[in-house]
């Protein structure tokens, strides 16, 4: 079987939720990403990219025929591929667990995402890649929202080990690549109010598929460069 | 023991799980949570939506929130085909296209109709008409897209249609409703796939409930 392919680099959030998915299951994958370039440039350069991504964005994906764009569509689908009776991350099978792995999803899409992507942003990508300083206000406010969030996290997690459940899920790690970023800005230190998020967090983050080096994946088995 | 769904039908996300019950002919119950006086934020409520949002959805002693898992949670149970995940590619196709829904679609014209509807009709005010051009040019960009998908394929995953466009028809609601909406007269292909999803019997009859619930 030819290893799949992932366009985009591996330190992009969006192209680490794929790869951490890639590594659970025990995938073989390439990692087909342009040094610092944004997609469009990419676009510019070779016109396939936006037939597989029309939006421009990454990560783009390929498996012979098909191509998917989207990082969570992406990542079911290589879930659903190799799921094996030790990675069942979507746990499709079974009509209440399926479930709870979606809410949980939806959930970190649409409550955690919009509330932590921006300390991200602010802290960490508009200082080292636009030279810009954090905007205090925008972190301000989304700190705020992120506290809302991780009281319900705190609940949830007060009762089960997972978020959909005593099972690790694909919710749990769609959380990695914000969450990992988060860590190095200097809020950190919110998690420590939610002891039940922190054990969470500390169990994902140390999972052999979570190892900062996917972040930096100069090489996988067969990556190549595109220049 | 019944489903019940809680929220105002005229919610976009609520309307979202209705018409998946509608679509698997599955009985429930709609029940209202009066907003305007901030019903969704109180105990109660927040014990079904942890997040204080609308809609929660109740079978038996499960309760979801979410609309998105709700609807994926409702047509896998009722033996829908409009998830297609019988078949490896397809399915991925479809959550490709419901990922865009909520990223690209959703996301520019949810601060359309909040300015357009909430705005002048809940709440008394004027639309910001700065916020509807910014999203309205978003939306064009994504219509494009679309346009471009829509030519190719009679519905967003292919030639079978999917969650991924039914889920699109309660924000379709709302830009038909709205004053803005000949913008999708520039994209022909566009116009006559939400035609075609807006004649489906199921998103009739939740069209009916937003209205009712909207007068």
């Amino acid at each position: 079987m030819a290893p799949v392919k992932v366009f985009g680099p591996a330190r992009s959030t969006n192209v680490a939720r794929v790869l951490v998915c890639l590594e659970e299951v025990g995938a073989e994958y390439e990692v087909v990403s342009e040094p610092r370039a944004p997609c469009q440039k990419l676009a510019a350069a070779d016109d396939s990219i936006l037939i597989l991504q029309p939006f421009g964005q990454i990560p783009a994906f390929q498996d012979g025929d098909v191509v998917l764009f989207e990082s969570r569509a992406i990542a079911k689908y290589v879930l659903r591929k190799y799921k094996s009776a030790d990675a069942d991350l979507l746990r499709e099978g079974n009509l209440k667990e399926a479930a709870m792995v979606d809410v949980w999803t939806e959930v970190e899409a649409h409550q955690y995402n919009p509330a932590i992507s921006p300390i991200v942003y602010e802290c960490l990508v508009n200082p080292a890649m636009r030279g810009i300083p954090p905007n205090q206000k925008v972190v301000d406010e989304s700190l705020e929202k992120l506290k809302k969030v991780l009281d319900v996290y705190e609940a949830r997690l007060s009762k089960t080990k997972f978020l959909a459940g005593d099972f690790l899920s694909f919710a749990d790690l769609n959380h990695f690549p914000y969450t990992y970023y988060f860590m190095a800005t200097p809020h950190a230190a919110v998690f420590d109010s939610y002891p039940h998020v922190k054990a969470w967090w500390e169990s994902i983050v140390s999972r052999p598929s979570c190892l900062p080096r996917r972040l930096d994946a100069k090489h996988r088995v067969g990556s190549s460069e595109k220049g | 023991m019944g489903i019940k769904v809680y929220g105002p039908a005229a919610s976009t996300n609520v309307a979202r799980v209705l018409v998946c019950l509608e679509e698997v002919g599955a009985e429930y119950e709609l029940v209202p949570v009066d907003m305007p006086s901030g019903e969704h934020k109180r105990p109660e409520h927040l014990a079904r939506n942890p997040f204080g949002q609308v809609p929660a959805f109740q079978d038996g002693d499960m309760m979801l929130s979410e609309s998105r898992a709700i609807a994926k949670y409702i047509l896998r149970k009722g033996g829908s085909q409009l998830l297609r995940e019988c078949n490896l590619s397809e399915s991925a196709i479809v959550d490709v296209w419901l990922e865009v829904e909520a990223a690209q679609f959703s996301s520019a014209m949810s601060p359309i109709i909040f300015q357009c509807f909430v705005i002048p009709i809940v709440m008394g005010g004027k639309p910001d008409m700065k916020v509807v051009e910014e999203n309205l040019e978003k939306l064009k960009k994504a219509l494009e897209v679309y346009e471009a998908r829509l030519s190719k394929f009679k519905y967003l995953a292919g030639e079978f249609v999917s969650l991924a466009d039914i889920s699109h028809f309660p924000t379709a609601h709302y830009l038909l409703g709205s004053p803005h909406a000949s913008a999708i007269d520039a994209y022909p292909h566009v116009k006559a796939w939400i035609a075609d999803i807006m004649a489906r019997p199921s998103v009739k009859k939740v069209r009916e409930l937003m209205k009712m619930a909207s007068a």
